[in-house]
């Protein structure tokens, strides 16, 4: 109940997500089931559409103030794609932005991308209770470090 | 260069991590109300409300393009989607419909969750609105959460308010209640491509015609004063219909709103209504402050197995 009472009377920070699919294949069923748990999870979703490019998905990111930008491909088109998003983030001045990635992405095509600066990469079955977790995590330590 | 400078001098970063510093109701977006206030009071809020699905979103998407094609400079879009009365969390996807607006730097959309807040909007959407103002934006399009009957704190909150209805939503009587149709300052009847449309169209302007105000009984105390008439206009976002005849009555309801010195009337009860608003936030805040641990949830127990009755709770929690 004390729970609950808070809930309602204090406004409390809200992660900010942005799921987002870049590039041209148009199944986005799993950016949905991301962005219904994540929902869940009490955030607050950005959801952009499919057929987004590099440039909107950053414009949005920094319109709409996000703490995670999540990013889902099944077009084979990751290599190209995510590090040119992250180049734009950056570019914004959005350096502490949490990029993750999801889709179709062969295990070999996953440490290049984390040197890009991908924080994590969650293939077909990966558990949604993971990411909420991951997600959480990223973004208290990021808040503490600003903080302090 | 100070943030609230940034925000200023149109800084888009800036801009938008003041936005979630005000949204969140921190002690800085606090601070930052206060700098920017004499800096508002300049930008056109248009709010555009009705029920889900009418096609509020694409209604946005394609106004904002008009605009900007007829020369405002800055056009800003706040769209708020409802948050989950449950988790707390939301589903924001406003944007889906407003892709053609990406990529114009004279564009700038922000979405809000509603946080719990009933009335159609968020509890600081009139803030985050200021802001925007103060930034420099000549228009800001506000997209309420999808309306039912009596979400119409945007009436409070805009200076002109388009009321978006869709063929097949409901018969005469449906226009004659009470509520979100008496808010319309302009009627748009989208998806008129749709079978229904001129008939629906009909109906709002039967409705309109009860209320004339030039009717026995409606009439105004002052009958000189200028009176404004909602038109009621046919619109289609796929074909571009009625998008600039709804602009031109948002711009013809402003000069109307400015010449009738309503415009000054409806700020100052805007301004009153933000007031008491922020009165009695600051009065529960800090009542709770003062509140003993564990009194609370003592006669919430009390109230549960109907001890005592809710007006003798408030008199208990208030008085001790």
């Amino acid at each position: 109940m004390e729970q609950q009472t808070r809930k309602t009377f204090l406004m409390e920070q809200k992660i900010r997500v942005i799921v987002a699919k870049p590039g041209l294949d148009g199944h986005d069923r799993g950016a949905k089931v991301v962005a219904r748990a994540l929902r869940d999870a009490g955030m607050e979703v950005i959801y952009t559409g499919l057929r987004q490019t590099p440039e909107m998905i950053a414009e949005a990111a920094l319109q709409e103030d996000v703490d995670v930008v999540g990013l889902s491909i099944l077009s084979g088109a990751h290599m190209a794609l995510i590090p040119r998003v992250i180049e734009l983030l950056r570019a914004n001045g959005q350096e502490n932005v949490l990029v993750y990635a999801g889709g179709i992405i062969p295990e070999e095509d996953i440490p290049a991308l984390k040197a890009a600066g991908v924080r994590e990469v969650y293939g077909p079955g990966s558990s949604t209770e993971v990411m909420v977790a991951d997600i959480r995590e990223a973004v208290a330590k990021l808040e503490k470090e600003q903080v302090g | 260069m100070d943030m609230f400078d940034k925000v200023l001098a149109g800084e888009r970063l800036a801009l938008a991590r003041l936005l979630t510093l005000v949204e969140n109701d921190t002690p800085k977006g606090r601070l930052a109300l206060d700098y920017l206030f004499p800096h508002t009071g300049k930008a056109h809020l248009i709010g555009i409300t009705g029920s889900p699905g009418t096609g509020k979103s694409s209604l946005v998407n394609r106004l904002a393009l008009s605009l900007r094609a007829s020369g405002v400079e800055k056009v800003a879009v706040i769209a708020v989607d409802p948050s989950s009365p449950f988790t707390g969390g939301a589903l924001l996807g406003d944007r889906v419909r407003m892709r053609d607006l990406c990529g114009d730097p004279g564009i700038f959309i922000r979405s809000m969750a509603s946080r719990g807040a009933l009335g159609g909007l968020a509890r600081m959407t009139a803030s985050v609105s200021q802001v925007l103002d103060a930034a420099g934006f000549d228009v800001i399009l506000i997209e309420t959460v999808g309306a039912g009957q009596s979400e119409v704190d945007i009436a409070r909150l805009a200076h002109t308010v388009i009321v978006v209805e869709a063929p097949g939503l409901g018969d005469d009587i449906q226009a004659i209640k009470a509520g979100i149709l008496e808010i319309a300052d302009i009627l748009a009847v989208n998806k008129c491509d749709l079978p229904g449309a001129e008939q629906t169209a009909r109906q709002l302007r039967a409705m309109l015609e009860m209320a004339h105000p030039t009717r026995p009984g409606n009439l105004p105390e002052d009958q000189s004063a200028p009176i404004w008439l909602p038109p009621v206009i046919l619109s289609c976002t796929q074909g571009c219909q009625g998008i600039d005849e709804i602009i031109q009555a948002a711009n013809a309801h402003r000069e109307f709103l400015k010449t009738s010195g309503e415009w000054a009337r409806r700020e100052q009860e805007r301004l009153k209504n933000g007031l008491e608003a922020m009165i009695s936030a600051a009065l529960l805040e800090r009542w709770r402050g003062g509140l003993e641990p564990g009194e609370f949830e003592r006669i919430l127990d009390g109230l549960t197995e109907r001890k005592i009755s809710p007006f003798e709770a408030v008199d208990k929690l208030l008085d001790g």
